[in-house]
């Protein structure tokens, strides 16, 4: 690449044009009036601010954020690579609501590598985030937020939904009274779900019979309901935690599987996507074809310690520019295109107005211009019969 | 309910010794890679297709979703890093190791960076960094083993099978870095979307690897 080829965006880096603009834009404000709907307010969080507050959570997001120094205080600053500790941020800090809170949220981020093929570095990340309940309710609003997004998108099924929960791993690691490192190796292996590798190093671990049997069966514990059972049967699984986890993902499916009949619900005991600070039920939205996830969320509670208060929290957020790619939205403004003549005559002028407080998009001619109505992109055109201006269809 | 599942397999030692496992699992492809032109081969299965590609591609078909499985090297993954994929079973073949290798008398503790001629050059890079040492690493697509004898790196880092290529080129194996085997890869949202014919063919390999 020269310097001559400006015109060059960075790789990952996109613009739209006007169609998707106005596709883009319809969406996002159908979103924001759906979300206000059920209760959520949108907040908007800065684009930049001190990288400590940033990097909340995930350890992944450090190598995500892109850093600059800021030239008044000389402390690092980054541009935000994900909007969630952003709102966890307001919700622990400046909102201080002692009720459950309800926010919603969209905007651009920026990463430094796009986590996808092909993928942008730059998605319009859209999400809610609820906070100050921990409970199956809670998890199954947001989980419908989730659904009702992809449907408003026209995410036709069948989307496929996969439920795990984290808290089971890390109960039948304490259980197996594994140490920091050993967790992260037999946590790295079940990630892969490396099944050979698993048993081959369970073998040569001195543990409990029925937690070693129980985390050998972890890796391959993924499918449709039965898995619950499955996993309810194993010895290792008698702790009244671990069943009340599993309690949790069978109600929470019965609810999804009742409101939202044509959505597929999987099951993966060993889904431990964002273990670092997810606390408890995970879940991921997948469409037959995309061999990444759609949207994704689940709870975090305690990210906003950082901020001064832990308060309970869940959330899912997407990238509406994928939703949109994936799907077949519907927009609703159809609204028709005028072309108006330039003339100096106040009717004129007023049934311009009119029309455009009416909802019509009306394009004046620019004085000089040869171009005609059909040139313009417009479907009609304001004429003068019988000494009326009127809006004429044009033919063909 | 049946969907297309789609296996990524490269050519050679791999596709060889992965067929009897297939086989075991009741998949037969319809033509032979090694005389067919086509990169798409059928099985006697309707639902099953088999990608024949590169080995080091495996991964990258398997992460985006265009091949729900594959079956790949250890020394790819290692190098390709993974990120996206599942490797439920290995499938204990083509046993090999990944070393490093060079002149007998090869310094690793000398006061200059030692140049690292390789094909891996991430797994290169992280093994050497392990150690404690910091190294050159020169990218090469094929023909390692002729980098130190003309004075282009102090040693390599590629597979080693029976050793014969170092041994005809004044080279020995030094350091054992890892023991490869190819493994079974699997795509996670095929996991997730197709888990009911996915496991029901991890566990019909994994019986025949036993």
């Amino acid at each position: 690449m020269s310097v001559k080829d400006y015109w060059l965006l960075p790789e990952g880096i996109d613009e739209s044009l006007p169609a998707e603009a106005a596709r883009l834009e319809d969406a996002r404000r159908q979103l924001i009036d759906l979300y206000r709907s059920w209760g959520y307010e949108l907040v908007m969080p800065p684009l930049i601010e001190y990288l400590e507050s940033l990097l909340v959570g995930s350890p992944d997001l450090d190598l995500q954020t892109f850093k600059l120094t800021d030239q008044l205080t000389g402390r690092m600053m980054g541009v935000r690579a994900d909007m969630t500790p952003q709102v966890a941020r307001i919700d622990a800090h400046r909102l201080k609501s002692e009720v459950p809170t309800r926010l919603c949220y969209l905007g651009t981020v920026l990463k430094t590598r796009p986590d996808n093929f092909a993928g942008s570095r730059s998605p319009l990340q859209v999400g809610v985030e609820l906070y100050g309940h921990s409970g199956i309710d809670s998890d199954l609003e947001v989980l419908s937020m989730m659904l009702e997004t992809l449907n408003l998108c026209g995410i036709k099924p069948p989307i496929h939904v996969d439920i795990g929960h984290v808290g089971i791993f890390r109960e039948l690691a304490r259980q197996a009274e594994l140490d920091e490192s050993q967790e992260a190796v037999l946590f790295d292996m079940l990630q892969r779900k490396a099944r050979t590798e698993i048993s081959d190093w369970l073998d040569k671990r001195e543990l409990r019979a029925d937690v070693k049997k129980s985390l050998e069966s972890l890796a391959m514990l993924n499918g449709s309901r039965e898995v619950l059972e499955e996993a309810r049967a194993l010895p290792g699984f008698a702790a009244k935690q671990l069943q009340g986890y599993l309690d949790e993902l069978g109600v929470l499916s019965d609810h999804i599987a009742a409101t939202y009949p044509e959505v597929e619900i999987n099951f993966d005991l060993s889904e431990l996507r964002g273990y670092h600070y997810e606390t408890g039920i995970v879940f991921a939205a997948y469409l037959p074809g995309e061999g990444r996830e759609l949207a994704r969320g689940g709870r975090y509670d305690g990210i906003g310690k950082r901020f001064g208060r832990a308060r309970a929290a869940t959330g899912f957020s997407a990238d509406l520019k994928t939703l949109m790619r994936l799907g077949r939205f519907q927009s609703t403004q159809i609204n028709e295109k005028i072309f108006a003549p330039v003339q100096n005559d106040p009717e004129l002028m007023q049934q311009i107005k009119q029309l455009r407080a009416q909802g019509s998009i009306v394009v004046q001619s620019l004085s000089g211009q040869l171009e005609t109505a059909a040139d313009m992109g417009c479907s009609a055109e304001l004429v003068k019969q019988n000494d009326q201006w009127v809006v004429q269809k044009i033919m063909g | 309910m049946s969907q297309i599942l789609t296996i990524a397999l490269s050519k050679g030692r791999i596709f060889k010794e992965t067929l009897p496992l297939l086989k075991a699992a009741g998949i037969e492809p319809a033509d032979d890679p090694e005389k067919s032109r086509k990169l798409i081969l059928d099985t006697n299965q309707e639902n099953v297709k088999l990608l024949v590609i590169r080995a080091t591609d495996v991964p990258t078909y398997v992460q985006y979703g265009a091949a729900d499985l594959g079956v790949a090297g250890k020394d790819v993954l290692l190098e390709h890093g993974g990120e996206g994929l599942y490797e439920p079973l290995d499938l204990k073949i083509a046993r090999c190791k990944l070393m490093v290798a060079g002149p007998e008398n090869t310094n690793f503790n000398g006061e200059q960076r030692l140049r690292v001629a390789t094909k891996f050059v991430n797994t290169a890079r992280r093994y050497f960094a392990s150690q404690g040492k910091q190294v050159e690493v020169i990218k090469l697509y094929g023909s390692m083993e002729l980098a130190p004898l003309v004075g282009l790196a102090d040693c390599i880092v590629d597979v080693v099978d029976t050793g014969g290529t170092l041994k005809a080129n004044g080279l020995k194996p030094l350091l054992h870095i890892a023991d490869i085997s190819s493994r079974l890869i699997v795509n996670k949202a095929a996991m997730k979307m197709k888990h009911a014919q996915v496991k029901q063919l991890i566990d019909a390999i994994g019986k025949a690897v036993g």
